[in-house]
């Protein structure tokens, strides 16, 4: 398990897209297009990921093994066939965890020399 | 959506075919949401920036993953790594280095403003078609034309230097003011001469080269004002001249204004000695300078029926002004540089091609693990270009090391450094050559080994003919042996030519003949009795010498000045002013024919006693007799030569005067005495030479103290043997061809190890039959001779293509060939020969390998 962290940690710092694509996954398996959309509605639009970003993050993500293609398929009345589903790994949910904890450490930092408002 | 489509060919083929369907889907919901012109307009902005950032990004991912998998597989293999890196190094530092010089030379513009509107005026006459002209003669032209926008006119001289350390010789040249604004140039400091320099009367200026100033003056900014002592007069430095400027030639260290004299000499329109240089007008092109020159000329003969006849002019463009020799010369060697670029290219192919056979398997197991043919081909051709790029890195850096070596083939005739430079052209082309040089030998191999991958590969004990594969390694190899025969044949014509200009008799004995050069200064040395003085007391301090056998003078060595032809004339009839009825003119001090080791075959020798109160006469060569006596005694005839009667005392034999490569005009030897006072100053004996059996080192410094005792101020310049001086007529031939050897050794050494690894290939390819075979009853002969004719023919394809090309060639470089045939047998039994041997060599390890087969171990390994 140390190792795994370890191995993680040598992801660091992810890429915005690789982060955005993992926290979309973490709810369901998605398809390239709905990524997008989840992205940019949890972003209330400030991020709208182009197809190249997004399938070019995905080709080196499915390499790195932080998602797998899925073989499940929704209801038949909701697919579409050239639509590939994609599902994030337990590897891929240490990452993003281990992105997490950075990204909080930093904004303690921040937070202690007074660049973020609220509670010291 | 199709410019969409177009886009996304950008993308590798895998990730298009991967994700592809899903981005057009992408793409389409993006362009339905897109309202408007403007947002049209975003959308296809953005989308193609996002397009090319990202397919640049898929590549360099896809890139990094190859190079990282080949410097695996490289390093696996040290051997193969290290022979093909130092292989493309060959080809390319080969290339480069050529390139340099070639580029140098051939290609790039003079460092001149305008150059190609650049052009060298000459006289022509039947026999001479660049003659320089007479300084009226170039008054005249420069007023008649119209072709020119300018025309200025130059004189190489050489000029002491009295007063900065030593007295030193310094090669210079005059020049009228509108040379250097004609050529575009500025001084770097001070200003250029202006037309009132030019007038006889005007004080002596002078202008530095950048190289004399640095040295002689040591870079000394306040150097311009000052008065320096050449040839005993004070002249002022009005400037310093910038570095890269070398004109006429690059010998010039300085410039001095042309100052004519507007007296009966001026008028002589058979005195030639002015260089003439000049700008064409713009639009004005070079055929109708041509033609205008030829409408003056045709004026002055009329006007000048006597002095002009057959006068013409010749019309030569700046950048042409090369041998014809010089030229081919560097063509040659071009050549056998894109020969040696082609062995290195079909032998890499080649060793690839064994290489991708070897790797079968593990090619396989990538396609089973999903890697499309695609990038296979393209993690191969990345393989081959690293070696390359490698290999490239070190050749170029070879080819920079060897440049200054090559210097001796950048011609003296050129207004241009002798260290070609290098810049970013020739940086580029060695860039361009090598990512070449990678595709050539990667991708032919990439696309047979990468694109016929099939699952079999996985299987143990597959015999995998690859019969095609090898159809296209015997061609390589065939194409290797002919450019070796190619490169063998011409550097053995070469060769030829080489050794039958080296056994060429020059006409006098160099061994044991020190030579130098005290050219004596005018005014001081205006009188001839002033000279005698000189001449006198060092030839005498000199004969005294231990070891100095003899010594004399002579105005300028032969092949170390090729001009002052001067007309004959018999019986007061003035004939033809053409080759046939010119002659050297040299003025020599007794002893010079003994001296040179020059044989006297009639008559005398000059002596002491043809003073200038005596009557005038000469010693001549004996093509002179020939030309104009050939059936009398030529003792005691007289001719007319150079203002006054002369008569024949002596017959000597040929020199040549010209060189080893070209005829030269017979020759004519007068008193070093009979010469009026101011007359023939050009021709004042300048070249000291020195029959020794001491060493040059341990006669010098005697030498030097009797020149000083002589005149303080007199300077000693170019010390050499004369065997220097005869050897440097084949210098650069002996380096070309010493290059071009280099060329066909790595050629046919290449061509060698192509045969070896082919026919090792093959061999351990058919093991299996062969086992069989000699299981069945064939003979170790039989054996022997199946491998070897597979050998022998690839190498009877080769010679004969070779052959072929090799005579084509041989005639294009003919005019190289000094009188050698370009199908010499000699040189074509040798090449083919030493082919022969070579493929020998190269078919005997896998012949031995596959005599000793042994049916038993082969045929139960199945």
């Amino acid at each position: 398990m140390a190792d795994e962290r370890l191995r993680a940690d040598s992801f660091l710092p992810l890429p915005e897209a690789t982060f955005h694509i993992l926290l979309a996954l973490a709810e369901e398996d998605r398809h390239g297009y709905a990524i997008i959309q989840g992205v940019a509605a949890r972003t209330d639009g400030a991020l709208k990921l182009s197809a190249g970003t997004l399938y070019r993050s995905i080709q080196r993500m499915l390499e790195q093994g932080l998602i797998v293609e899925t073989r499940e398929r929704p209801a038949p009345e909701l697919d579409d066939e050239r639509r590939r589903y994609y599902r994030i790994t337990a590897f891929g949910s240490e990452v993003a965890r281990a992105e997490a904890r950075r990204l909080t450490r930093l904004v303690k930092l921040a937070r202690v020399s007074g660049f973020v408002p609220g509670r010291a | 959506m199709r410019l969409y489509n177009l886009l996304l060919h950008l993308y590798p083929a895998a990730f298009r075919n991967e994700y592809g369907p899903e981005m057009r889907a992408i793409f389409a919901r993006r362009e339905q949401e897109a309202r408007g012109p403007l947002a049209a307009l975003t959308l296809w902005t953005s989308t193609v920036f996002e397009v090319v950032g990202n397919a640049l990004a898929v590549h360099w991912d896809i890139l990094r993953q190859d190079l990282r998998y080949t410097a695996r597989t490289l390093a696996s293999t040290p051997g193969f790594t290290l022979t093909a890196i130092l292989v493309v190094a060959l080809g390319v530092g080969a290339n480069t280095a050529v390139f340099t010089v070639t580029d140098f030379v051939l290609i790039r513009p003079l460092p001149f403003s305008d150059p190609d509107r650049l052009v060298k005026l000459y006289e022509r006459l039947p026999g001479y078609s660049r003659m320089e002209l007479s300084p009226v003669t170039y008054r005249d032209w420069k007023r008649m034309s119209h072709s020119f926008e300018a025309m200025g006119a130059y004189v190489s001289t050489s000029v002491n230097l009295v007063g900065q350390g030593d007295p030193e010789r310094l090669e210079a040249a005059s020049v009228s003011s509108d040379v250097f604004p004609l050529l575009g140039i500025q001084p770097l400091a001070g200003r250029p001469f202006n037309s009132t320099d030019d007038r006889i009367d005007s004080p002596g200026t002078v202008l530095l080269s950048y190289g004399l100033w640095q040295t002689v003056f040591g870079a000394d900014p306040g150097v311009i004002g000052r008065k320096v002592v050449l040839d005993g007069a004070p002249l002022t430095v009005i400037g310093i001249m910038p570095r890269d400027f070398h004109f006429p030639d690059r010998s010039a260290e300085l410039w001095t204004p042309l100052q004519v004299r507007d007296d009966a000499s001026f008028e002589d329109r058979n005195n030639n000695y002015f260089g003439v240089i000049a700008k064409l007008r713009r639009g004005v092109t070079v055929a109708q300078a041509r033609s205008e020159m030829a409408v003056i000329t045709a004026q002055l003969q009329h006007q000048y029926p006597k002095e002009m006849a057959q006068h013409g002019a010749t019309v030569n463009p700046l950048h042409e002004e090369l041998s014809e020799s010089s030229r081919l010369l560097l063509v040659a060697l071009s050549g056998a540089a894109i020969c040696v670029l082609l062995i290195v290219c079909a032998n890499l192919a080649s060793l690839l091609l064994a290489r991708g056979l070897a790797r079968k398997k593990e090619l396989a197991v990538r396609t089973a693990l999903g890697a499309g043919r695609e990038r296979l081909v393209r993690q191969l051709v990345t393989e081959s270009l690293v070696l390359a790029v490698f290999g490239g890195v070190m050749g170029v850096l070879g080819a920079l090391g060897s440049i200054p070596l090559l210097g001796k083939l950048v011609p003296m005739s050129l207004p241009i450094a002798q260290t070609p430079s290098v810049d970013w052209r020739v940086l580029t082309f060695a860039v361009l050559l090598t990512f070449l040089t990678g595709i050539a030998f990667g991708v032919i191999p990439a696309l047979r080994t990468g694109g016929s991958v099939d699952l079999g590969g996985l299987r143990d004990g597959v015999r995998a003919g690859g019969g095609r594969r090898e159809r296209v390694r015997s061609a390589l190899v065939i194409a290797e042996v002919m450019a070796s025969v190619v490169l063998l044949v011409s550097s053995g014509l070469l060769m030829r030519a080489l050794w039958r200009l080296q056994s060429t008799d020059p006409g006098f004995r160099t061994d044991g003949v020190l030579t130098m050069r005290t050219a004596l200064p005018w005014p001081k040395y205006l009188k001839t009795a002033a000279r005698e003085e000189f001449y006198k007391q060092v030839l005498t301090g000199v004969r005294q010498l231990p070891g100095v056998a003899n010594a004399a003078y002579i105005s300028v060595l032969p092949m170390v000045w090729r001009g002052g032809i001067w007309p004959v004339s018999i019986d007061q009839e003035i004939l033809d002013r053409a080759e046939s009825n010119s002659a050297s003119m040299r003025f020599v001090t007794p002893g010079f024919f003994v001296t040179l080791g020059i044989p006297l075959h009639l008559g005398r020798d000059v002596d002491e006693a043809d003073t200038s109160d005596m009557p005038f006469v000469a010693v001549v060569s004996q093509s002179f007799v020939r030309r104009y006596w050939p059936s009398e005694n030529p003792l005691g005839k007289h001719f007319k030569f150079g203002f006054h009667d002369r008569m024949v005392v002596g017959v000597v034999g040929d020199v040549r005067v010209r060189g080893l490569e070209r005829p030269s005009e017979p020759q004519v030897y007068l008193p070093y005495q009979q010469v009026p006072d101011g007359y023939f100053f050009p021709y004042t004996p300048k070249d000291l030479v020195v029959r020794s059996s001491m060493t040059a080192g341990s006669l010098l410094p005697a030498i030097r103290r009797i020149v000083q005792s002589a005149d303080r101020e007199q300077p000693i310049s170019d010390v050499r043997m004369m065997s220097e001086i005869v050897e440097d007529e084949t210098a650069s031939r002996s380096l070309q061809l010493r290059i071009l050897g280099a060329f066909a050794a790595v050629a046919i050494l290449l061509a060698g190890i192509g045969i070896h690894g082919l026919l090792s290939f093959a061999v351990s390819q058919r093991l299996h039959e062969i086992g069989v075979r000699i299981a069945l009853g064939a003979s170790s002969s039989d054996v022997l001779r199946m491998v070897l004719r597979q050998g022998v023919a690839l190498a009877a394809a080769g010679v004969a293509l070779g052959a072929i090309v090799a005579y084509a060639a041989g005639r294009e470089m003919e005019a190289l060939l000094a009188g050698v045939k370009p199908g010499d047998a000699f040189t074509f039994l040798t090449a083919i020969g030493l082919c022969a041997l070579m493929t020998l060599v190269g078919s005997l390890l896998p012949a031995a390998r596959a005599v000793r087969v042994d049916p038993i171990t082969v045929i139960r390994s199945e």
